[in-house]
């Protein structure tokens, strides 16, 4: 009976509370408890003017975005917050599911943050989210084993060292958004770009130029075992093996790295993402959580609230240490929270500042599929086709049409 | 005499109206017992059909919800003369014909067993069954995990270099995925085929043995022809099953990816994924019509006939 009825009250708490001042928040899991601390610290503040319902969400990004499309496409009503990756913006601006963040509101989700994360929320002039995390990857190396990469280390540059130690280079080249991350990065590291401002489909040379280090990578013995099925969790698996001396990744690998043993994590480098040209600055990639409000809440104001409570920097300073997601707001890169957290919390904000940010459109989902079966599996990809490949899945996906 | 003789025919018609009126209030009887079960039937299973139908002549895109409009059969068009449509039916058709065709032999096979099983029948047909009941999402993890080069067993058996990454090339993944989907639906084969094989009348084994046919001939000359009925459906249940395979490949390479994107893996893409309902609805509609060609093609041209095999089972 216990057992019945403690499994009956877990039901009820991730299905969302209700009453009158309940909030509910669909967010994904964070295993750190960073989420819970940010709930509990603004429950208390709000002395029962509101109630935030920790709604988990599954960890997959892809199951994540299809069970918030599902339910907002049914206006759900028991979704108030919403904690949206932050290619998501453009998809549930446009279809009218969110809130637009207007005057005092738009002041406090815009204030102290960084120009990238801040890019995340906009839409069509309008603000959609207060940004909360963010996330970015740099490249990590072995010490030990090889030289500290210099300021404009290309991809090039690093595959050759790896081929002559007769190491590999941990990437994420599974057919998921992950691969998307890692072109989206190398195209804009030539200097180009999948959608432009204004929504359209724009693929040029540079679409070339990320497929040649995809499969010079792939085709040369730098390539680590099962390249074409790894994320990040075998990335940092194959780095923390001993099987590469670099890796690009989030910085989730840093702490985790301190569990291996004693040495490795002193041994453990990081520099800024490697050039995909010498002469263009390394544009890394972009992640993190903005939170939006949902239109079919009914206590949207109380929602604002808990949003704004939930992102402040308190609690970004928490999601730092505990999460090892990275803030939003500039400041909280000078506390010591974050400075001990991360040693390396400048490089952060400044890879965070440089970061390409993934196409904003409406069609994110169909063009992020599209660029995932154009580059995959990285080994059989042509960079003399991939162009106009790409365009046409693009313009397919832009159209609502199979691909 | 004459007249009772004549009568009898006269009397016939009205009593055959008689008839008729009691048949007629059975009947309505039988409709109205029936009726709970086809309104159930109707549901949920005819007002979805009926829906996702309606669905794929629309431009209807969850994320463009001003865009709607009736387009026809344009989402039609799209899908058939998309490449990808048709590299996704000979993805599916090669799942299905090679798995089907091993699950047949070993089905057979193990029907054998399980018909010839003198002592233990009981645990032997448990323990054959056990795969059919663990959930396919929880067998197609553990297939993949045996064969994850840093996870698995298979790398480290012997004979198989320490290098075979079977799930990073295409031909791998379709073989580990045929592997799971064998592993899981071959003892439903074997069910169904021993239900045949217990139609075989032990006589004539007996009759042929005392002819002098050998263990072969009797196999091939009496067993299997007496079994056709049962394999043919069998086959066609499983032929069914297979060609919407979606679970093991959903987990063993999740979103279809190096090329084992089959027809359902593709309608979850465009249906869930890219929230695309009227061109998703559009392949549904398009899977449903594969299988019915299926069903088509057994019943007509193969005649296979379910009634038969209830009949005799």
């Amino acid at each position: 009976m216990v057992v019945a009825a403690a499994t009956l009250a877990a039901c009820g708490s991730s299905e969302g509370g209700s009453g009158a001042r309940a909030i509910n928040w669909y967010v994904f899991n964070e295993p750190g408890g960073a989420y819970d601390a940010a709930v509990d610290d603004c429950n208390k503040q709000a002395n029962g003017r509101y109630n935030i319902n920790y709604v988990k969400l599954p960890t997959d990004a892809n199951q994540q975005r299809e069970l918030i499309v599902r339910r907002l496409a049914a206006e759900d009503e028991s979704i108030d917050l919403v904690g949206m990756d932050v290619i998501w913006t453009a998809e549930l601006a446009e279809a009218g599911w969110i809130l637009p963040w207007e005057g005092e509101r738009r002041t406090v989700a815009e204030k102290d943050k960084l120009e990238g994360p801040l890019k995340t929320v906009e839409y069509k002039d309008k603000v959609y989210g207060i940004p909360f995390t963010s996330n970015t990857q740099l490249l990590w190396y072995r010490k030990d084993r090889v030289d500290t990469p210099p300021d404009d280390f290309t991809w090039d540059e690093m595959i050759d060292d790896a081929v002559d130690k007769g190491t590999a280079v941990e990437v994420q080249a599974r057919q998921y958004e992950g691969l998307t991350v890692w072109i989206n990065s190398l195209i804009a590291g030539a200097g180009g770009q999948i959608v432009d401002q204004a929504g359209n489909v724009k693929v040029d040379d540079s679409a070339k130029r990320a497929a040649e280090v995809e499969s010079k990578l792939a085709k040369s013995p730098a390539a680590p075992p099962g390249m074409s099925t790894n994320a990040e969790d075998q990335a940092r698996q194959g780095f923390e093996s001993g099987r590469s001396d670099y890796q690009v990744n989030y910085p989730f690998v840093y702490p985790s790295a301190a569990a291996v043993g004693e040495d490795f994590q002193k041994n453990m480098g990081w520099a800024r993402y490697p050039r995909t040209d010498k002469d263009e600055p390394s544009r890394p990639p972009l992640g993190g959580i903005n939170i939006g409000v949902s239109s079919f809440s009914n206590k949207p104001d109380l929602a604002f609230d808990a949003a704004e409570c939930l992102a402040n920097e308190k609690h970004q300073a928490i999601a730092a240490e505990k999460g090892g997601l990275p803030p939003t707001t500039e400041s909280v890169y000078e506390t010591e929270q974050v400075k001990k957290a991360y040693p390396f919390a400048d490089l952060l904000r400044e890879s965070i500042e440089a970061a390409a940010p993934r196409p904003v459109t409406p069609a994110y989902s169909d063009i992020s599929l599209a660029i995932q079966k154009t580059f995959h599996p990285p080994e059989s990809v042509d960079p003399d086709g991939i162009v106009d490949k790409l365009r046409d899945r693009m313009e397919k996906a832009a159209q609502g049409k199979i691909f | 005499m004459e007249a009772a003789t004549t009568s009898a025919p006269a009397a016939a018609p009205p009593a055959k109206k008689k008839v008729t009126d009691r048949a007629k209030a059975e009947r309505k009887l039988a409709w109205m017992l029936c009726a709970p079960a086809v309104i159930a039937m109707i549901v949920v299973t005819g007002y979805p059909i009926a829906y996702a139908f309606y669905l794929s002549l629309q431009k209807f895109d969850l994320r463009f919800p001003d865009d709607k409009e009736f387009v026809g059969l344009a989402n039609y068009g799209d899908v058939l003369t998309s490449s990808t449509w048709w590299t996704d039916v000979f993805t599916t058709l090669i799942i299905t014909v090679v798995s089907v065709a091993i699950e047949l032999v070993l089905g057979m096979a193990i029907a054998l067993v399980m018909h010839r099983a003198i002592f233990g029948r009981g645990p032997v047909r448990a323990a054959i069954l056990i795969p059919y009941g663990i959930i396919t999402v929880v067998a197609a993890f553990a297939w993949k995990f045996a064969f994850d080069p840093t996870s698995g067993f298979v790398a480290g058996l012997p004979l198989i270099s320490d290098d075979a990454q079977p799930l990073n090339t295409k031909n791998g993944s379709l073989m580990v995925i045929v592997l799971a989907e064998v592993w899981k639906t071959t003892p439903f084969m074997a069910l169904l085929l021993l239900a045949g094989l217990a139609l075989v009348p032990d006589e004539l084994h007996e009759a042929a043995k005392v002819d002098g046919a050998s263990v072969t001939q009797r196999f091939f000359r009496i067993t299997l022809p007496l079994m056709k009925p049962a394999i043919l459906v069998a086959l066609l249940f499983r032929t069914l099953d297979a060609f919407r395979i979606f679970d093991n490949v959903y987990i063993i390479q999740p979103g279809g990816a190096l090329g084992t994107e089959t027809v359902s893996i593709l309608g979850y893409n465009v249906l869930i994924n890219r929230g695309n309902l009227g061109l998703g609805s559009a392949i549904s509609i398009l899977i449903f019509l594969c299988v019915i060609l299926i069903a088509v093609f057994f019943v007509r041209v193969l005649g296979t006939s379910t009634a038969q095999q209830r009949g005799e089972a």
